[in-house]
Order: C-alpha cells, then structure tokens, then sequence
C-alpha cells in the first residue's frame, strides 16, 4: 500500500521526467528575497554616521533613564537597555564634587576618590550579587544599571549642598542640606527598590530592600557631612 | 514475623548497647527500605554520604557553581528575623544554633550584620565626637572618614578568622568523632555574625557622650553576646576535658571582649566635654595643647 501511494505523489512530475532544459528557453523571473535581513545589517553598522551622531544617541539613551528615575514609573526602559555610562558619570560627579581640595595630612577629612569610588561600585556589585542569591530574576548588569541610576537624586542633592555651603554655613544651612539629603535619600531608595522589588519572591523582599536602604544610607551620609576645610572658608 | 537477617540483629544490639551507654549522643535515624534483599544481604542506606556528613542539608554543586552559594541564602525574612530576636534575647539552656537555626545556617545575616555595624561604628563615633565637642569654639567638623575602613578591617576580621579558628580547633579536639555532634565552619559562622547584632543598637547609643552610660552599655551587649556564643559552645565543649573546656569557653569570652572594649575606645574616643582638640596634630592621647 505504500507503494502505491509513493506512485500518486510522484504521478504529478512524471510527465516531467524526460523533459530538459536547453539554452534555447529563455528563462525569466523576479526572485524577490524579503530585504529585511539587510536592511537591519545597514542599521547596525554604524561607521559611517558622523561622530556628533553616535555621541548624541548614547547620551539621550542616558538622558531618558535620567527621566525615568526621576519620575519613576512602572516601565522597563531601565531594565531592557541597560548601559553603565549614567552610573559611571554619576559616580565620577559624586566623587569629584566630595573633594576637599586640601592635602589631607591629618587623615580625619571626607571620603577619598577611590573611597567613594570603591564604594558606590562594589556596593552595588554587593548588593547585586545579593539579590541573585536570594533567588532575583534581574541580570547582573540591569540590577547594577538600576543602583547607578538611582544615585541621581543624591547628586543633585550634593550639588545643591554645595551651594548652600557657599551661602549660609550655620545652623540653618544644616537644617536645610539634612532636609534635602532625606528627601533625596527617600527618593532614590525609593525609585530603586520600584524597579528592583518586583522581581523577588514575596516572603524575601525585605531582605534585599534593606541592603539598598544601607547603601543610599552611607552615600546621603557622606554627602551630608561633607564640610569644606577652613582654609577656604571666607 | 519474617526472619531478620543476621547482620541486622547485630547492628541493632549494638547501638543499643552504645545507646545505653550514653544516652545524650545524639542519633542519626535512617530510613530502611521497606523490602529487605531476598538474600539476607547488608541493608543499603539510600543517604549519599554528603547528606551523612551534613545531617541531611544538602547542598548543590561544587564550590565552583553559583548553586552551592544560593544555597547558603535560603531564608526568609520571617526566619532572619527570628534569628536575630534569639541572638538579642538568649535563654539559658538554649544553644541558639539548636533552637534558632533549624533550616541551616545562612550567610545573609553574618555578612550584612557585620557590614551594618561598620558603619554604624563608624557613623556613630563621628556622631559621638561632633557631640562632645559642640562647646568647643576650636572645633571643626571632620567627617573622619577613615574610620570606615579601620572598622571594616577589624570587624570583618573578628568575623570571619575568629569562627576560622575556633571551628578548627574544636574540630581537632573532636578528633575521630567526624562532627557527629560539633558544628561545621558554616554554623560557626552563622553563631559569630548573628551574636554581633546586639552591637548595632549599642553603637547607636554609645553615641551619647556620658561616660558611665557608656560603659553599662559595654557590659550589657557583652553579657547578651557573649552567653549566646557560651550556651552555644557549651554543648560541644563539655564533653572535653574540664580544663580545655574552660580554657575555650575563657578564650572566646576574652576575644569577644577585647572586640567590644576595642571598638568602644577607639571609635568613642573623646568623650569628656571640653577637652581641648587636637587641630594639627595627630590624634593621639598626649597631653599637650595645640599651639593655634
């Protein structure tokens, strides 16, 4: 029975079976291939735009996470693309911005570069690779994009501190700057533990909330005690 | 009944024997296969011999694999907090690894205890001495931020070589006993860091410049941390010589001592009210005024 059926399927070509082709039969067509697969191959190679360009879509993919922090929301922007400029340009701006200026001889000033430096990246790294034991569905590097964003806050709130330092240095000042450190410390705890808290099981959320309220705890810490030498005072 | 096979009839009879004779070792309790070998063979343990040597806690590939750490990080919140409350609150009579840590041990608490308490030493004892010295018109605010890392240096320290230590030396005492009985590196651990909490809240509150309220909070989280790391070690280490008993339970006392006394005289430093500062000289007790 099988034979048979092999001879129906091979009865629609059998008249083709002594046909050839000679040079004689023009051969004509359109093979038309969808051009998808090229047209992305131009979309990837990038060398050819100018400089300004490349320079421009990095910085607005950066400057849309920046957005996102600040308001946070329920979106994924900051977890389906993630990159580690905005961290790093936050944490070199945080660093720098808690110079002391003065050569440290006695040992008892701020942070150093590489303290902060050390701590902002290793905190995070910290933090993440806690949140992956505990059983997290984030990757390494969104949850590291996710804690380097959220230091926005604080360096605004550094930035403001530091101005407030210029104008008024007393009582009030320090009134002013704890106001805006807690307020700052809130926020960023807050935007992170949004995007970070959902991907944990219910019964832990709290275990990998408070490594995150310690790490922006210690950063609002050192931006609030930040106090410029006396020599520079007027 | 169906006959037993003769070597069962021996093994029973003699960990009756060995039961009888000391009645508090403790017992591993196996499971036999319900259906015996037709031939009257030796009846199989299904136990692989990970679970033996762990008491049942298995663990997920070698040291290598992410697994084997995931494992260590299997708590809830619930059950790090039930930890932490029999760390704070210890009962006499109650080894806090027997009655708290039921699920095995976890590296959770003892890692971010610790890194808790660095900074709150080192926050704490800035705090501490900005508020000693607000009468002093000489005073400038210093964040002081080395501190950081000379309590990181000294509390990691204590609690990770300390267990290191005591685990391996009780390990040798046991000698041929196989841990049947001691606690392996992991629980050691697990004792030390959750013991540390009590330091949390001190430190906060030996931020308040009173000498004798500082002292009194000394000896009470020493006397809280300290007899849950004795009712702890007792069980494993009564059954030594008197005097290496006592001579272990002494050394961890003094060490956890040493750590408290430490801490609190170096971080909590300038506690009299008007003392002079020391501008430009380095911090140490002399007594010399500084020249302006």
């Amino acid at each position: 029975m099988s034979m048979a059926a092999e001879e129906e399927a091979s009865r629609p070509f059998a008249g083709l079976s002594d046909v050839s082709i000679s040079e004689d039969i023009p051969v004509e067509g359109d093979i038309s291939v969808p051009v998808g697969p090229s047209r992305t191959e131009e979309e990837f190679s990038t060398l050819d735009e100018p400089v300004k360009e490349t320079i421009l879509r990095d910085l607005r993919a950066v400057g849309n996470k920046f957005i996102h922090v600040l308001y946070p929301r329920r979106s994924s922007a900051l977890l389906r693309d993630w990159d580690l400029w905005g961290p790093l340009l936050l944490c070199v701006t945080l660093a720098l911005l808690l110079q002391d200026g003065t050569a440290d001889s006695d040992h008892e000033g701020g942070p150093q570069f590489a303290e902060v430096f050390v701590i902002v990246w290793f905190g995070s790294i910290i933090i993440t690779l806690n949140s992956k034991l505990l059983g997290g569905t984030l990757s390494f590097f969104q949850s590291l994009c996710v804690l380097g964003y959220c230091i926005l806050p604080l360096t605004v709130a550094m930035v403001v501190c530091r101005i407030v330092l210029f104008g008024a240095s007393g009582t009030i000042g320090f009134v002013v700057r704890l106001v805006v450190v807690t307020a700052s410390f809130g926020w960023s705890t807050f935007a992170s533990t949004a995007f970070l808290s959902d991907s944990q099981p219910a019964n832990r959320r709290a275990l990998v909330v408070y490594p995150v309220f310690l790490f922006y705890f210690v950063i609002g810490w050192m931006v609030l005690t930040f106090s410029p030498s006396t020599e520079r005072q007027p | 009944p169906p006959p037993q096979p003769a070597g069962l009839s021996a093994e029973l009879e003699e960990a009756a024997q060995l039961l009888s004779a000391d009645p508090t070792a403790s017992t591993l309790s196996m499971s036999v296969p319900p259906t015996t070998p037709a031939g009257g063979g030796d009846v199989k343990l299904d136990l692989s011999e990970d679970e033996q040597l762990l008491g049942g806690q298995k663990q997920g590939g070698g040291f290598w694999t992410f697994e084997y750490y995931q494992s260590f990080f299997n708590v809830d919140t619930m059950q790090v907090l039930e930890r932490v409350r029999g760390a704070v609150m210890p009962v006499p009579g109650r080894s806090f690894l027997k009655h708290h840590v039921r699920t095995g041990p976890d590296l959770y608490g003892p890692f971010w205890i610790c890194v808790t308490l660095v900074f709150s030493m080192a926050i704490s004892g800035n705090v501490s001495t900005f508020l000693s010295q607000t009468g002093n018109p000489e005073y400038h605010y210093r964040p002081q931020f080395h501190r950081v890392t000379i309590a990181a240096a000294v509390i990691f320290m204590y609690a990770w070589l300390v267990p290191v230590a005591l685990w391996a030396f009780l390990t040798w005492r046991r000698g041929a006993e196989r841990q049947i009985g001691g606690y392996s590196f992991l629980e050691t651990v697990c004792v030390y860091g959750y013991s540390l909490f009590i330091y949390i809240p001190t430190s906060v509150l030996w931020s308040i410049p009173v000498q004798w309220l500082q002292w009194v909070l000394v000896l009470v989280s020493m006397g809280v941390s300290g007899s849950v790391l004795v009712l702890t070690f007792w069980p494993v280490v009564r059954d030594d010589t008197k005097v290496m008993a006592a001579a272990t339970l002494a050394t961890i006392l003094v060490l956890h001592t040493l750590l408290a006394v430490g801490c609190k005289l170096y971080f909590f430093q300038a506690s009299e009210k008007g003392a002079p500062w020391p501008t430009s000289q380095p911090v140490q007790a002399s007594a010399t005024t500084p020249t302006v």
